[in-house]
C-alpha cells in the first residue's frame, strides 16, 4: 500500500496558519475556486463584552406550557432573566364571582390540571370552613386518598418531563405508565381522568365504586417498584448528577424570603410542610415523614420529590387500612342534594333539589383561607362571602406563580442549558400561574 | 431502599419529623371552627400595643385573625411582624385585594405566616375607592411580594409604593380596558367584541420586547426603521 501524506494544513481546514478559525466558503465557481461572499475576510464574530438577547418560548417544549423567558447572555452565561407570563390568563377569579360555590369546583380542575382532584378537595375545604361544616370520617379519608393520588400524578409528570428536559427518556415512559394507572383509578371514581370535579361542599361527588379499594391496594403494592427503578436509573447517574448538582441553589433564608413553598422550600432545608405544621383532613394522625434537602439545588429538589412519592405511598397504605364505613356526605340539607330517586318521586325533595341547584347554598358572611400542601407547594383558596350564594372574592394562592417569580434569582450566573434544568425543577404549571 | 433520599450522595438529604417547633405539641386539624370569635392570634394584640392608633381593629373570622391597619403604616406593621424576634413572620403567603359588591372600601389583604411560631395572620388595609389606590409595597421585607403585588396592581389598579418594577403581569402592557377584578368591570370586558377584535388585529406583533430588554446587545439597532420611529415617538412596547 502506497504511503499517503496528509497535509496538516488541509486536515485542520478550520484554522489558518496563525491558529485563527476560517470559514469554509459555501460557493465555488465552475473551476472549483471559492467565491468570496463578501469583500471582508471571513472571521468568527468576536463578541467581546457584547451581550446577546435570547428569547425562549412562549411556544417551547422545555418551558412546560406558555412561559416566556427573555435572557441576556454573556457568551453562554445568563446575566439577566426577564420572565413573561399571562399567555394562558383566563380570569378564573373573575368568573368565580359569578358562580355558586359548587359551580366553582370545575374551575379548580383547570388551573393546576395535574392536581385536579387535589384542587377540588382544597377548594371545598375552604368553602366548608366558610359554611361552618365538618365533613364525615369517611369523606376525610377519601380526600386524603384523592390528594395523595394527585400528588403522585403531579410528581410523576414532573419526573417525566424533567428527565426529558435533562436528556433521559426512559424515566418519562415509566412515570407516564404509572400515571396512567392512577388516572384509571380516578376515572372509575369520578368519571373523568383529568378534569375530575370530584369534591362537593360537604362531601364528595360520589363514593368510590365497588372493588376500587382493591385496585388502589394493587397500585400501592406495585408502584414502589417503579420509584425504585427511577431511583436506580437517575440518582447516581453521572449525567443526571452532573446536570443537576449545584444548579439554581437557594439558601433557606432566601427561599423563605422569596416565598417558595413545597419541595422547592424543603430542598433548601426549611422543614415546613402544611400537612405537618397546619394540618387538615387529619393529616396529623398519619405516620409519614417530610424529606428535607440541604443544598437547595436542582438535585435536592429531585431527591425531595422522589422521597415524597414514597411517603405518599405510606400515607395511602394507612388510609386504605383505616377507611371507615358510613356516609360520604354530611347530613345537611342546606348543602347536599337529595337522592335522585327521591327528587323524582317526592314533591318536597324535588323542591329541595330545585332550590339548591337554582339558588345554591348560602354561607354566612365571612372569609376563609385553608392552606393545603399541593404537589407544587402551599396552595389555598381564600374566599370572602357577603352572605349570598356567590363569593365576593375567590382567590387562588398559586404556589407555582410564587415559585417561578424566583427564577431570575436562580438562573443568574448559570449557563443557558442550565436554565432548562432549573426551570424544570420549579415544577410549574402554567394553568395555575396564569389562571 | 433506605428511608433517606440519596443517603450516600454527599449527604444531600435527610429526613426530619417535620415539626418546625422543637418540643412543641403537634398541631391538630381544626374542627368546629366558629364563624366569628374564638382564640385570637396573640400577635394581633402585640401589634395593637406597639402601634396604637395605626391598628384600627382586630377580629377573628373563621378561626383566623384579621388585623386592620391604616394603609400608610402597613409596611411598618408588617416589617415589625417580620423582624421582631417574638413574632417572626418570615413567610409572606399572599398579597391580594377584596372589593365588596356594595361599593364599600377596597381592602388590601396580606396573608402572613410565622413558621417558627406556627401562626397565621391576615393583615388588612382599607382603601377609599374614590381616591388614588396607594399602599406601601412590602417588597423591601419580602422579595416574594414582587409578582404578587404586580398581579394585584394588574387586577385592581392598586399602586404599591416602593415596588421596583410595578407593571402588568397577567394582562399585556397595552391593555387599556382597566382592571379586571374591580366590581365595576363587566365580566365580558369593557370594550365591545368589535373593539376587542380591532385592537387584537391592529396590535403590533413586533413589539415583543420591553425597551429595557432591547437595550441588551444593542438590539434596538437591529429593529426595522419604521418601528424605531414609532418607538422614538414614545409608543410603549409590551410583551
Amino acid at each position: 500500500m502506497a504511503t499517503r501524506t496528509v497535509d496538516v494544513a488541509l486536515a485542520t481546514s478550520g484554522l489558518d496558519a496563525s491558529g485563527k478559525p476560517v470559514r469554509t466558503p459555501l460557493v465555488t465557481d465552475a473551476a472549483g475556486n471559492a467565491i468570496a461572499l463578501n469583500a471582508h475576510p471571513p472571521v468568527e464574530p468576536d463578541f467581546g463584552g457584547e451581550h446577546m438577547l435570547i428569547n425562549i418560548g412562549p411556544q417551547h417544549p422545555a418551558t412546560h406550557g406558555v412561559l416566556r423567558l427573555v435572557l441576556e447572555l454573556d457568551g453562554e452565561t445568563v446575566v439577566r432573566c426577564v420572565p413573561h407570563v399571562g399567555y394562558l390568563h383566563c380570569g378564573f377569579e373573575k368568573i368565580g364571582e359569578y358562580r355558586q360555590y359548587n359551580q366553582i369546583v370545575p374551575w379548580t380542575d383547570r388551573e393546576d390540571y395535574l392536581n385536579s382532584i387535589g384542587n377540588n378537595c382544597a377548594f371545598v375545604l375552604s368553602a366548608e370552613r366558610l359554611f361552618g361544616v365538618d365533613i364525615t370520617p369517611r369523606c376525610t379519608v377519601l380526600r386524603v386518598i384523592a390528594m395523595e393520588l394527585s400528588r403522585i400524578i403531579s410528581h410523576l409528570v414532573w419526573l417525566g418531563t424533567t428527565s426529558i428536559d435533562i436528556g433521559a427518556f426512559t424515566p418519562f415512559l415509566w412515570a407516564f405508565q404509572e400515571r396512567e394507572n392512577v388516572y384509571q383509578l380516578l376515572e372509575s371514581w369520578t368519571g373523568a381522568r383529568l378534569t375530575t370535579s370530584g369534591a362537593r361542599v360537604g362531601g364528595m361527588m360520589a363514593d368510590i365504586p365497588d372493588g376500587w379499594l382493591d385496585r388502589l391496594r394493587n397500585f400501592v403494592r406495585t408502584f414502589p417498584r417503579t420509584i425504585a427503578e427511577v431511583d436506580g436509573m437517575l440518582t447516581r447517574n453521572a449525567i443526571w448528577v452532573g446536570r443537576t448538582i449545584g444548579l439554581g441553589a437557594m439558601s433557606a433564608s432566601e427561599a423563605l424570603n422569596y416565598g417558595l413553598s413545597g419541595p422547592m422550600l424543603r430542598a433548601s432545608g426549611v422543614d415546613y410542610d402544611v400537612r405537618k405544621d397546619f394540618p387538615y383532613l387529619d393529616y396529623e394522625s398519619y405516620d409519614f415523614e417530610v424529606p428535607v434537602g440541604t443544598q437547595g439545588d436542582v438535585y435536592d429538589r429531585y431527591l425531595v420529590r422522589v422521597e415524597e412519592l414514597r411517603q405518599s405511598v405510606r400515607i395511602l397504605e394507612q388510609a386504605i387500612a383505616r377507611l371507615p364505613d358510613g356516609p360520604v356526605n354530611v347530613d345537611d340539607p342546606r348543602l347536599i342534594l337529595p337522592d335522585k330517586h327521591r327528587a323524582t318521586s317526592e314533591m318536597e325533595s324535588m323542591i329541595h333539589h330545585f332550590k339548591l341547584v337554582m339558588e345554591g347554598p348560602r354561607p354566612p358572611v365571612g372569609e376563609a383561607y385553608v392552606p393545603v400542601e399541593s404537589p407544587k407547594g402551599e396552595k389555598g383558596y381564600y374566599m370572602v362571602s357577603d352572605g349570598t350564594s356567590k363569593p365576593v372574592r375567590w382567590r387562588i394562592r398559586p404556589p407555582s406563580f410564587v415559585n417561578l417569580s424566583a427564577i431570575p434569582k436562580m438562573v443568574e450566573g448559570h449557563l443557558l442549558s442550565d436554565v432548562i434544568a432549573i426551570n424544570a425543577s420549579i415544577d410549574i404549571v402554567m394553568g395555575e400561574i396564569d389562571r | 431502599m433506605s428511608g433517606a433520599p440519596g443517603g450516600d450522595a454527599g449527604g444531600a438529604g435527610l429526613l426530619r419529623a417535620g415539626h418546625a417547633v422543637p418540643g412543641a405539641p403537634a398541631p391538630a386539624s381544626r374542627r368546629g371552627v366558629p364563624n366569628r370569635g374564638g382564640a385570637a392570634n396573640p400577635s394581633a394584640a402585640a401589634a395593637a400595643a406597639k402601634f396604637g392608633a395605626a391598628v384600627r381593629r382586630t377580629e377573628v373570622v373563621c378561626g383566623d385573625t384579621n388585623l386592620h391597619v391604616a394603609p400608610a403604616s402597613a409596611l411598618d406593621v408588617i416589617r415589625w411582624l417580620h423582624d421582631d424576634p417574638s413574632q417572626q413572620y418570615e413567610y409572606l403567603v399572599d398579597v391580594t385585594a377584596v372589593e365588596q359588591r356594595d361599593g364599600g372600601p377596597l381592602e388590601v389583604v396580606w396573608h402572613l405566616r410565622s413558621i417558627a411560631c406556627r401562626r397565621f395572620l391576615r393583615v388588612k388595609a382599607e382603601l377609599d375607592t374614590s381616591k388614588p389606590l396607594v399602599v406601601p409595597s412590602v417588597w423591601p421585607v419580602y422579595k416574594g411580594a414582587d409578582w404578587l403585588e404586580r398581579e394585584c396592581y394588574d387586577m385592581f389598579g392598586i399602586r404599591f409604593e416602593g415596588h421596583p418594577d410595578l407593571r402588568r403581569i397577567l394582562m399585556w402592557e397595552q391593555y387599556r380596558e382597566g382592571f379586571p377584578l374591580r366590581k365595576d368591570f363587566p365580566l365580558r370586558g369593557r370594550f365591545s367584541r368589535a373593539e376587542q377584535l380591532k385592537q387584537a388585529l391592529t396590535g403590533n406583533p413586533e413589539a415583543h420586547y420591553s425597551m429595557e430588554e432591547l437595550t441588551i446587545a444593542d438590539a434596538f439597532d437591529d429593529l426595522p426603521v419604521e418601528m424605531k420611529v414609532r418607538l422614538g415617538h414614545g409608543e410603549q412596547v409590551g410583551e
